[in-house]
């Protein structure tokens, strides 16, 4: 069925047959990065509330205002929660718009989700591919037509990619919605999309664009002012590319650079750029901040707090952009500003203010509190005298009077705050334990996953005992450690993980503090200065510092490539020795890895010596006479690998080679240069021929190069000597 | 105005030996039957720009050049004639005569533009802006005008010749990116910088750099002064300048945005600070003050440039004298698509011939031709889409084709000329047959000889 319907789409140029195929989306309800833990620990990112709706809401709302017909909801981590939470709500039940959740258990990135969707043959038709913490209100009509209307004249033009205005700061090079600047190439004619980099290396200062580019287009524009609304409409070829490609695990990272680079298949990416209508991804707590924003200004219209939509209650917009809900206990001294909303069966105290903030349902607030910029969800409890600043608050949280939240504080589910208590900026507090190896460096998340679920499953566990535990007993009887929160106060303060810090203010929900701002302007000014250095480039057209430094680049590269081809080399290599995988299995993931890196059989044997000599280093010893022990056996168990690669004679001198680099920087194995060189010949891991002919090449070598050979000295006269010997084994062997 | 022109006119270009000699240099080399010169100089003339130097290379060309000039415009400009070294290049050619230079601005005009581009507005552009550099672009010609013979024909296949890389910005006014000559084999790099102060830039492929520029006299001086092995301002000074525009760059967009986050309004105390010292900054002159400075305000190597683009029209004709190809097609483009710019009027046979011109009987002219004065022809001929100069003897049966023909040339019966330039004081004996081949001046080419393709010229002495 599906692959007949695809073949109409592509095929017959009848467009009722066109229209008939009812408009799919594919809802990504897992956003397979950690960019909201602690909160994201206990509950999914897109059942956490914006401005008091669960943010799934905003993204389905949109979908069916937009005429979308069929939504996939694919859901990964805390599935059950996000099936429930469906499940209760009137999604399931709407005409013309059928919700399908699908469950999966072991997804690590969206790639491995439209792997499965693909699997399932559920999409017949060019969808919608978004993820479930999109708000957006524009209209698809436009977008699906030029889609279309490409599709019909070039079948490779695979997906439409929304992007949207929106210059990134000069001074931080972020975007208001705290996500790193995007370069983008476009071609102004077409709106294909030529060249993409987000996630921008700040040490490089130039873009390389490939000439050929402007061989096929007369002009291309370069784009730093936009922003990507990760709003994407596809062809039901993208999922067919996500499982030919199977290494394609980021939408952008991977598929999109993945398709631009690809030359040979000709896939094609175009962009829509829409003006008056509002699409935004939340991608941190900053971005979070900005469209709860946005929406209590009513940029979104119509999903705003006071027009009902799905799963918010009625809510009324008075002057000065305030929102409340009608039944609050609002104490008559307390001075609410404006751009707050403050949600039904909240109760607010005397002489408490509160400006610029969303305060959630069934909140009792005391009095003299301040709260500022900051997003309290529901059930929360302020005691007297507390002050807030730009801090989100989850539901449950006790603070207790007197305490402080600092700018930039996270506050995940049922965290008590002790009395007097000031949470220090940017904390993330949460009853969980920070898991002991958490990164927030994306590049690592996808390789980490396996273990992240693990443990994230284990500690919905702990959560759920938790609940159980903290609803039914009082805090007082939990042993917590006083001092992380105050006295009465329960949770860990997480620690802010290595190299993080630095980036912590960007992604916050507070505002870039000053003495940031300063450093970062300082910071461009130094670019500038950098550039200036420039001054001094040359003459003669040829721009010769320039030319210095790709040529240094280059270099840096192809040194890169093998650094990273041994260290491939060594991780498949360990692999096998932990996992026990077979000789044969290693040999075919290292050939794999050979053509990958376009190496030849030499580097192979050089990366899996070294692989080897790694591990007999690792391999507990006392004196040098155990380590070499520990050298031969692993030569002796690894030698079958290590002499597949060992076919000539030259593979051979590189080992030997690749061994007095070891020796070199390794000042364990200097002295037993010797003897691992004897024991290579014994297992005849290495021939004479070839330490002989490695003795000679090393004659007219430097002093200091020989001093290995000197080593070895005594051993090269006894193989000489003994050569008539060998040469008449050899013969022998021969016939 | 307070703008003096610069018109490099060149020496003896390697390139368009044999049309040129030490007898005609590049700069009077006849185009539409006077010299290629002489329309930068009405151009001029036409935009009120009367304050000319003429740099031409070497002692020789530069008296012919200027004997030429003062004949011709003796009460109409006032022309300096200078002579430099050859193959000094174009950088070293203002560096040579910058003592002569005295004006605020400095327009540079090659001496073998033929262009219809009001010059005058490149010069208002580059004022409006106060740049440092103003650089003309024109769009890039796809090949030969489409009408033109076989040879060029052949050139129609091929893609758009790249002349250079040019980015800019939105609004089409600043030039943020310059690639040329070799870099053009190179990817395209970009300074982030760069594109993060302008946010948005056009590469484009199909503008061609007319090498016309107007610049900051004080700029220029110091670029020349301080980087000595510049020899080309095309090549070497353009795009440095362009780099280096970049402390501008910023300022020019107006004080740095602020922190556009929705939060702005309660983070406005915490950047208070910041946002009193963007706002001091935004009023220019102290913050370019402050910036020439420097951490060491003995040297003033910081300056902030704008370097401006003004980008002719497409129906606007701009096209340089710089090859054997161009010269014939420039010849052709006068007295045919571009006729305006011969400065003639045409006969209602869209064709010229001066009144004492005499053809014999039977002898046809068609449209797009010129026909010098004193010019005679003989019976049964035919001239087609080509220039003949003053003087010429032309016998009967003779075929001209697509080609120029020089002054005082003579040219015996049943010759064909096809594709092919005729120099001045060339003798074709009778029943020469030439298809795309370059005579140069003062040739003898014997009865009966067929060339094709090939430079026929006098050994040099």
């Amino acid at each position: 069925m599906g692959t007949q319907k695809k073949g109409a789409s592509r095929g017959s140029e009848d467009p009722v047959e066109l229209a008939r195929v009812p408009l799919q989306a594919i809802l990504l309800a897992d956003s397979f990065t950690t960019k909201f833990r602690p909160i994201t620990l206990e509950r999914p990112k897109v059942l956490l509330p914006l401005v008091n709706v669960p943010m799934i809401n905003y993204t389905l709302a949109w979908l069916e205002s937009a005429g979308v017909e069929e939504v996939f909801v694919f859901c990964c981590a805390h599935s059950i929660q996000v099936i429930d939470y469906l499940e209760s709500s009137e999604w399931f039940s709407q005409p013309n718009f059928t919700v399908t959740t699908i469950e999966s258990h072991n997804s690590v990135s969206a790639g491995d989700a439209l792997r499965l969707i693909y699997e399932r043959n559920v999409i017949n038709g060019d969808f919608v591919l978004i993820s479930g913490d999109t708000v957006s209100n524009m209209s698809l009509t436009q977008v699906l037509q030029e889609h279309k209307e490409r599709r019909k004249k070039d079948s490779n033009a695979v997906m439409t990619v929304v992007i949207k205005r929106s210059k990134p700061s000069q001074i931080t090079h972020q975007s208001r919605l705290g996500t790193d600047e995007l370069f983008m190439a476009i071609d102004p004619n077409t709106k294909q999309l030529l060249y993409y980099e987000d996630k921008a290396d700040h040490a490089k200062g130039y873009i390389y664009l490939d000439k050929l580019l402007l061989a096929d287009n007369p002009s291309i524009t370069l784009h730093n002012d936009k922003q990507d609304c990760y709003i994407d409409i596809c062809s039901p070829e993208v999922l067919s590319l996500f499982t030919d490609n199977f290494d394609y695990q980021h939408l952008r990272r991977h598929f999109l650079k993945g398709l631009l680079v690809d030359d040979i298949m000709g896939y094609k990416i175009f962009t829509h750029e829409i003006h008056s209508s509002y699409a935004a991804r939340i991608d941190n707590f900053r971005s979070y901040d900005t469209i709860s924003k946005d929406i209590i200004q009513r940029w979104t219209y119509p999903l705003v707090p006071d027009v009902k939509f799905f799963g918010n209650s009625s809510i009324k917009l008075e002057r000065q952009g305030m929102y409340r809900a009608s039944e609050i206990g609002q104490s008559r001294s307390a001075q609410i500003g404006p751009f707050t909303v403050i949600g039904s069966g909240t109760k607010i105290g005397n002489t408490t203010k509160i400006s610029n903030s969303v305060i959630g349902e069934g909140c009792s607030i005391g009095s003299n509190v301040s709260i500022e910029g900051s997003y309290i969800w529901d059930n929360v409890t302020i005691e007297d005298g507390c002050k807030l600043r730009h801090a989100i608050v989850c539901d449950g949280v006790i603070v207790k009077s007197g305490a402080v939240l600092e700018p930039g504080v996270v506050l995940s589910f049922k965290v008590v705050v002790g009395r007097q208590f000031i949470v220090p900026p940017y904390s993330k507090v949460s009853l969980l334990q920070q898991p002991t190896k958490q990164d927030s460096d994306e590049e690592l998340e996808y390789a980490d996953n396996s273990i992240g679920i693990a443990e994230i499953s284990s500690i919905t566990h702990t959560v759920d005992k938790l609940n159980g535990e903290i609803t039914n007993q009082p805090f007082e009887t939990q042993c917590w450690p006083t001092s992380e929160l105050g006295t009465g106060g329960a949770g860990y303060v997480w620690s802010i993980c290595e190299g993080g810090h630095d980036e912590e203010w960007r992604h916050s929900v507070a505002p870039i503090p000053a003495d940031k701002l300063s450093e970062a302007i300082h910071a461009a000014d130094d670019d500038l200065e950098l550039t200036q250095d420039g001054r001094s480039l040359p003459p003669s057209g040829e721009l010769k510092p320039d030319s210095n430094d790709s040529e240094y680049d280059d270099d840096g590269e192809s040194r890169d490539d093998s650094i990273y081809f041994e260290k491939e080399v060594e991780a498949t290599f360990l692999r096998a020795v932990h996992e026990n995988i077979t000789v044969d299995h290693v040999i075919l993931e290292v050939n794999s890895l050979r053509l990958s890196y376009n190496k030849v059989a030499a580097d192979c044997a050089g990366g899996l010596f070294y692989s080897l000599m790694k591990l007999a280093l690792e391999t507990p010893h006392d004196s040098a006479s155990e380590l070499v022990q520990a050298i031969t056996n692993v030569l002796a168990k690894w030698k079958k690998l290590l002499k597949y690669y060992l076919a000539e004679i030259d593979e051979e001198i590189e080992v030997i080679l690749k061994l007095e680099e070891i020796c070199e920087s390794t000042k364990e194995f200097a002295p037993v240069f010797d003897k691992i060189l004897y024991q290579l010949y014994d297992l005849e891991v290495i021939q004479e021929e070839a330490i002989l002919r490695w003795d000679d090449e090393k004659k007219d070598a430097d002093e200091s190069d020989k001093f290995f050979v000197k080593q070895a000295e005594k051993f090269i006269q006894w193989l000489r000597e003994a050569s008539e010997e060998e040469e008449e084994e050899e013969e022998e062997d021969e016939e | 105005m307070d703008f003096q022109v610069v018109v490099l006119a060149g020496g003896t270009s390697k390139n368009l030996v044999p049309l040129v000699s030490k007898e005609v240099p590049k700069a009077l080399l006849p185009v539409g039957n006077r010299p290629v010169i002489s329309y930068v100089l009405e151009l001029l003339e036409l935009s009120n720009l009367k304050d000319l130097i003429v740099v031409v290379e070497g002692q020789d060309a530069a008296v012919r050049v200027g004997s030429w000039i003062s004949g011709a415009y003796v009460d109409r400009l006032h022309v300096e004639v200078a002579a430099v070294p050859e193959d000094v290049g174009t950088a070293g050619a203002l560096r040579a005569i910058a003592h002569h230079l005295t004006a605020k601005d400095i327009l540079v005009v090659s001496g073998d533009i033929v262009s219809d581009v009001p010059l005058g507005a490149v010069a208002a552009a580059h004022r409006r802006h106060d740049a440092v550099v103003t650089a003309m672009l024109c769009s890039a010609p796809v090949s030969g005008p489409s009408e033109s013979g076989s040879s060029v024909g052949k050139d129609k296949a091929k893609k758009p010749g790249r002349y250079n890389i040019i980015g800019l910005d939105p609004t089409k006014q600043f030039l943020v990116y310059i690639a040329t000559g070799a870099e053009l084999e190179k990817d395209i790099r970009i300074q982030k910088s760069i594109l993060r102060a302008v946010g948005q830039m056009e590469i484009r492929s199909d503008l061609m750099d007319a090498h016309l520029y107007a610049f900051k006299r004080s700029i220029l001086h110091e670029v020349l002064d301080q980087n000595d092995t510049f020899q080309s301002l095309k090549q070497d000074v353009l795009p440095y300048l362009v780099r280096c525009q970049l402390s501008s760059e910023v300022l020019l967009n107006g004080a740095p945005q602020t922190e556009e986050n929705g939060n702005e309004k309660a983070s406005s105390q915490n950047n208070q600070l910041m946002l009193s010292q963007i706002l001091a900054n935004s009023s220019t002159p102290s913050f370019h003050e402050l910036y020439a400075l420097g951490p060491n305000g003995s040297t003033p190597v910081r300056r902030t440039h704008k370097c401006c683009v003004y980008i002719a029209g497409k129906s606007k004709y701009c096209v340089r004298l710089n090859s054997i190809q161009a010269f014939s097609d420039i010849n052709r483009d006068v007295i045919g698509d571009a006729s305006h710019l011969s400065g003639y009027s045409f006969s209602p046979q869209n064709n010229i011939i001066h009144p004492s011109a005499e053809l014999g009987s039977k002898t046809t002219v068609g449209p797009h031709c010129m026909l010098g004065e004193g010019s005679q022809m003989g019976d049964k001929c035919s001239v087609k889409r080509s220039v003949i100069g003053r003087h010429c003897r032309i016998g009967s049966n003779v075929k001209v084709v697509n080609s120029v023909v020089m002054n005082h040339v003579t040219i015996g019966d049943g010759c064909s000329i096809q594709n092919s330039i005729i120099c001045s004081n060339v003798q074709l004996q009778d029943r020469v047959v030439l298809k795309d081949c370059q005579v140069g001046a003062g040739f003898v080419v014997t009865a009966g000889s067929e060339c094709k393709g090939e430079a026929l010229a006098k050994k040099e002495k």
